[in-house]
């Protein structure tokens, strides 16, 4: 049974470690959200699989929250960035404030 | 412990054992691939799936308990909200061009019909291109 805890917790870890790796990294807002969603979706895995090893059934309701935090949070970024499409000028938001996109440093191919 | 439990007990930990790797798969896919559209396409398969399968393993675990409709809520709730929240992360990508069209196989959403120097990247597809009045307030 330790075993199976170590086993699905490093795993676990080891994901939640390389989605933080990409929320700083980034390069992008958008890559951020990406990265904070599944980093969520992982901490609500790992509720689960506490209450599931140690069949400790009071953890529960935090996974219904933390999966209900993570959709709210990146709907609402999400529709953020599109505000400021519409904000800005130009195509690609910059003239908003947003950093420039990634498809600008593989233009000149 | 019944041989029924047993087997129960087997069947829950490969549940949550393969959930575990998804989060892991996840982890990698987000270090490794090169742009939103294919991070978000690697991110959520332990949104949905992970999740799933692990609130499934915990809900046979706790079979008996009366969390266990709570914790099938959670991994509905998951199914029901990735999807829509993923949809909208895509769409303000393509948008925003974090899309490496260079990359692409195949381009639909690009499609419009156009040939010559726009055929490419057409300019239908970017929210100041539209006019005024019908812009997707979305």
């Amino acid at each position: 049974m330790t075993l199976v805890w170590v086993a699905a917790y490093s795993m676990l870890s080891a994901g939640a470690a390389l989605a933080m790796v990409r929320v700083w990294l980034g390069p992008s807002l958008l890559d951020r959200v990406v990265a904070t969603e599944t980093l969520l979706a992982i901490i609500a895995a790992g509720v689960a699989v506490y209450a599931a090893l140690a069949r400790d059934s009071a953890v529960v309701p935090v996974l219904l929250v933390v999966a209900l935090l993570g959709f709210v949070g990146a709907v609402s970024v999400v529709r953020y960035v599109g505000g400021m499409l519409l904000m800005s000028g130009d195509d690609d938001g910059q003239g908003a404030g947003l950093p420039p996109a990634a498809e600008q440093s593989t233009e000149g191919r | 412990m019944t041989a029924v439990q047993t087997v129960l007990d087997v069947v829950a930990i490969a549940f949550l054992l393969v959930g575990s790797l998804m989060a892991l798969a996840a982890g990698m896919g987000l270090v490794r691939f090169p742009d939103v559209i294919s991070r978000l396409h690697a991110g959520t398969k332990p949104q949905v799936a992970g999740v799933l399968l692990i609130t499934v393993g915990g809900a046979i675990r706790l079979v008996g308990t009366p969390v266990v409709w709570m914790l099938l809520l959670g991994g509905l709730l998951q199914l029901l909200t990735v999807p829509v929240s993923a949809h909208m992360i895509s769409r303000i990508a393509y948008r925003r061009r974090h899309v490496r069209r260079d990359l692409l196989v195949v381009h639909e959403a690009g499609f419009l019909g156009l040939v010559g120097p726009d055929a490419d990247d057409p300019p239908g597809d970017q929210p100041a291109d539209a006019p005024r009045d019908q812009r997707d307030r979305g």
